[in-house]
């Protein structure tokens, strides 16, 4: 019963996205505040019956109701609360719900946090984001209910997928979908901007915080699923360019270029057709990542049961949402021109440099990932490309821009003279590249000139991150949020940087037989199998061996990594031995059973590999302090005219 | 003013890529074996290990090779066709028992019957590997000349058979016969 | 349909069963060709499995083409010469690194024409807006145009 009410919930929250986006786009252009005013209704309601379905779900799941068919396909009595509750959206059909919730959180709080904007502005924004909503309520109504029952219902289910029983994956869908679904809100504005015809400093500001946010999610959510591959899918690897991980990657590198592309906007009106374009961009990716996953049109380890059907709907979708606003664009683009210039040395050049950039970085990936369809597709011999090529082409437009990096933070608008700041960055420069060319070699040895460029490179972004707040707080000069938040963010990127180029060059990898009182060596540690042992989960058996690893005699860690095998999937896991550390990992895996007591195991060192996520972390700090800042706080008045005109007076 | 329909256009034909993308069949991969010369291989019996089974002996005639393994759920689907196909005795099938267990392997051709004119014990997999195999079951057709000229892959079924394979070797469709 | 199910079920049943596949001890003592074997296998691709490696997979398949790379290189076999030896059976697509012929040519020349084409634009637009006054009547900054410009918040 509770099913059926939430799918009923669906449906009616579906009919609420209709006047949402009615309201909201015809009252804005017919200039009705009436009309307007029931957008933010239907948006609150909307929010409401999605999330009671939702919750219908969750609760079936929680009772072990197998009469529904989605819960006996993804769990099972066994399995723990917690994981009953990831389920809800650990495969397509609760996914897309758990994307529909999000959507409409996102929604809610751009109606609730649109003190400062008109009225017109925001029933546009809302408008928009009805639309999409629309989209996807009908995708799931239509081709992918959760809500389906099955008669007779089965006596148990068929167990979540072993894979996903673990905390950081139950999490990353919810982080990214946050991240990915959030870029529909720059989107909308974007597409509310081009509507009326106005785009301007004060827009910018209000569609930075919350692109930020976005941002700040998706970074998160990217780096969550890359810290499960490494410690779940036992092989020690933290990126591998799947088409999956790809098409939130993409997302990611555009939604950067446009937070810094709206800088310029923000700042002088420049730069507007990057920021339009970039916002459509963003969200494009986010839904084309979708059709990927969901079509079935490329192969991949994470790749959602794969319907050509349900591809069909949402390369529509994504034809109409996408198509409508690059011809929204086409009309509207000639207004938009800026005729502000700017030195060829300046900090607009350099946001032009890193938004070029970044945007050939992500051609790059998308051209990778599609050849091989493409060929495909022309019925040319099939090819497959690996993690190599991509990895090589990344780094190409990649390495400039964090060399660039270093000296564009400090570059002045309009024209940059670097007078006051040459002299530092250069010693800061030979500075890092001293220490980046001793330091690995003394403690790891040599590897090869790119890891020398990597290392440095890092480096020099590290202390060239931090030489403008250390100044100015030397000279007592007050910090604004903007300029920290901008400054952690950089950092932690050179703190990815330095992880994985210290990660790639100076890792060891062996595989080793071993039974219980034999020991092996790598970089220095001597590890040691002490025993073995069966064990039983709660929806599991496993074998256990039991690692004690040491240095020069001194005991440093006993790892128990287990070879799982889930009952009801008979499906085999492993779960990796991990002595984490700042300075390095130990990584102790187990392969298979060769009989009488022997096993063979994976057993990897791996230095530095904590920086990587940790740089993550600090990244979406950065952006956190970022939109904290004193202008994204201006207050709320309801009348028009004086916000635009104390924006104005603060721009 | 057109530069700015330049992203459009561009997404226009990136969406139309991906209609066609759609109904591509992403799990097949072509054999760069098709208009070679078979690879000729020389393995040991199934049913009697100290007897050798060799393609060349079929030569100078169409002939068919099947991989297959007991462990193998598609080759347990497609073994009705394989035995009719074997009962019309238009073309030889020689079977390629794929990194089986020899006594399951016997114990299915009892139980289910017998279509293999011969029955190649592969324990090493060298054979399937020569062969392009990445899959049971898969099964090859070469000419009179020696030449692989068609492969199939997943379950054979009477209609593939009478659709793809018999125009190749130029015997038309039976009429009449039971699907 | 059936047939691409079948596959795709196939794939998974035996994909599902490998944790990830490892020798049981090194393959070779010397280590200049256990380096050589250990990038070599992680140039192949596991075809049953597609998504990973054979250095990787466990599948049987996998294990095998471990073994054909092993003897090959015992034999004095050439890099290229096994890669040849893979994709005569299983087409280029065993490879990870694409090989470079007319088919592929967009993707290699690919990043060098966008990088290109890239470098253009960024030097028009400069030349183009180094050209414009650095005022402009609807830029807000246009006020303070005369004050000492620093390196600003973004």
């Amino acid at each position: 019963m509770i099913i059926e009410l939430g799918h009923f919930a669906l449906i009616l929250a579906f009919c609420l996205t209709l006047p949402q986006a009615f309201f909201g786009l015809v009252g804005a252009h017919l200039r009705r505040p009436h009309w307007m005013a029931v957008t933010n209704r239907a948006v609150a309601g909307q929010f409401v019956l999605t999330a009671c379905a939702f919750g219908s779900l969750a609760y079936a799941f929680n009772q072990n109701d197998f009469s529904v068919l989605y819960v006996a396909q993804n769990s099972n009595s066994a399995l723990p609360t917690f994981y009953r509750f990831a389920a809800v959206w650990g495969a397509h059909e609760g996914s897309l719900v758990l994307w529909m919730l999000v959507l409409s959180i996102w929604t809610l709080a751009v109606a609730a946090f649109s003190g400062s904007m008109p009225q017109a502005m925001t029933a546009r924004v809302l408008g928009v984001l009805g639309l999409i909503s629309a989209g996807f309520g009908l995708f799931i109504l239509l081709t992918s209910s959760p809500f389906e029952r099955l008669w007779p219902a089965a006596a148990d289910g068929r167990d979540l997928n072993p894979l996903l029983q673990d905390p950081a994956l139950a999490i990353h869908p919810p982080m990214l979908y946050t991240g990915y679904v959030g870029f529909s809100v720059p989107f909308a504005f974007a597409v509310a901007a081009m509507l009326e015809g106005k785009l301007d400093s004060a827009w910018a500001r209000w569609v930075r915080p919350w692109t930020t946010v976005a941002w700040m999610f998706l970074t998160v959510g990217i780096a969550l699923g890359s810290w499960w591959a490494y410690y779940e899918l036992g092989w020690g690897g933290w990126w591998f360019w799947d088409s999956v991980e790809n098409a939130s990657f993409m997302p990611w590198l555009l939604g950067t270029a446009l937070i810094h592309s709206l800088a310029a906007t923000e700042k002088r009106g420049l730069f507007k057709s990057w920021t339009l374009l970039l916002s459509i961009a963003a969200f494009s990716l986010s839904l084309l990542g979708t059709f990927l996953v969901r079509s079935g049109i490329i192969e991949s380890v994470h790749a959602f049961a794969s319907d050509p059907g349900r591809g069909i709907f949402i390369l529509v979708f994504l034809g109409v949402c996408v198509g409508g606003a690059l011809l929204l664009y086409a009309w509207r683009a000639p207004l938009f021109r800026s005729n502000a210039g700017f030195a060829p040395v300046s900090r607009e050049s350099f946001l032009l440099m890193n938004n070029v950039l970044l945007v050939v970085a992500t051609t790059f990936i998308l051209l990778a990932t599609l050849y091989p369809v493409f060929l495909d597709v022309l019925g040319l011999r099939k090819i497959s490309v690996g993690p190599k090529f991509f990895t090589a082409t990344f780094l190409i437009p990649m390495l400039p821009l964090a060399l660039l990096l270093g000296i564009g933070m400090h570059a002045a608008w309009k024209k940059a003279t670097f007078e006051k700041t040459r002299a530092k960055l250069t010693a800061i420069f030979v500075g890092a590249l001293a220490v980046g060319v001793v330091l690995p070699w003394v403690v790891y040895g040599w590897h090869s000139v790119l890891t020398t460029v990597g290392i440095v490179t890092a480096l020099w972004i590290i202390a060239s991150s931090l030489l403008e707040p250390i100044e100015r707080l030397r000279k007592g000069h007050s910090l604004s949020a903007g300029v920290i938040g901008m400054c952690i963010a950089h950092f932690g990127f050179a703190l990815f940087v330095l992880g994985a180029t210290t990660v790639e060059s100076y890792k060891h990898e062996m595989d080793i037989s071993l039974r219980p009182g034999q020991s092996t060596q790598i970089a220095g540690y001597e590890i040691k199998m002490t025993g073995l042992r069966n064990v039983q989960g709660p929806n599991y058996d496993a074998v256990e061996s039991e690692m004690v690893i040491t240095r020069d005699g001194k005991a440093v860690a006993t790892l128990h990594p287990q070879k799982r095998t889930y009952r009801v999937q008979t499906s085999a896991m492993t779960e990796a031995g991990i002595d984490a550390g700042w300075t390095r990992d130990l990584f102790v895996a187990m392969g298979e059973d060769l009989g009488d007591g022997a096993w063979s195991l994976r057993v990897q060192y791996k230095p530095l590999v904590r920086f990587i996520w940790l740089a993550a972390l600090v990244i979406a700090f950065g952006g956190l302090i970022a939109i904290c800042d004193r202008r994204y706080r201006q207050r709320i008045t309801t009348d028009a005219t004086e916000a635009v005109a104390s924006d104005a007076k603060t721009a | 003013m057109w530069r700015f329909l330049l992203p459009t256009v561009l997404f226009a034909a990136l969406v139309t890529f991906f209609a066609f993308g759609l109904h591509r069949d992403k799990e097949t991969l072509p054999s760069p074996l098709i208009g070679k010369p078979a690879p000729i291989f020389t393995l040991p019996h199934v049913e009697d290990p100290s007897q050798t089974v060799s393609n060349a002996a079929f030569a100078g005639k169409p002939y068919v090779v099947n991989i297959w393994g007991s462990w193998c759920v598609g080759c347990r689907q497609e073994h009705q066709t394989l035995l009719e196909i074997a009962r019309r005795n238009e073309v030889p099938i020689i079977g390629v028992n794929w990194k089986d267990d020899r006594a399951a392997a016997l114990e299915w051709l009892q139980t289910l019957g017998n279509p293999y004119a011969q029955n190649a014990f592969d324990g090493e997999g060298r054979v399937a590997i020569d062969w392009g195999a990445y899959g049971a079951p898969e099964t090859f057709l070469v000419d009179a000349h020696g030449t692989v000229i068609y492969k199939h892959i997943a379950p054979l079924t009477l209609d593939i058979w009478d659709r793809e394979f018999l125009p190749l070797i130029g015997l038309n469709a039976r009429s009449g016969a039971a699907q | 349909m059936i047939r691409k199910m079948f596959l795709t079920v196939l794939a998974a049943l035996l994909c599902a069963q490998s944790a990830f596949g490892i020798d049981s001890a090194p393959a070779f003592a010397d280590p200049a060709m256990q380096a050589r074997y250990d990038s070599l296998i992680r140039e192949l691709r596991c075809v049953q499995c597609r998504s990973q490696s054979i250095a990787d997979s466990n599948v049987f398949l996998a294990a095998d083409l471990r073994r054909q790379v092993r003897e090959q290189m015992a034999a004095g076999k050439t890099d290229a010469e096994i890669m040849q030896y893979m994709t005569d059976r299983y087409g280029d697509y065993i490879l990870y690194t694409p090989p470079v012929t007319a088919r592929t040519l967009l993707l290699w020349a690919g990043p060098v024409l966008l990088l290109l084409i890239g470098a253009v634009a960024v030097g028009i637009v400069i030349v183009r807006k180094s050209r414009l006054p650095y005022i402009d009547p609807d830029d807000p900054d246009s006020k303070r145009a005369d004050a000492p410009s620093e390196a600003s918040a973004s």
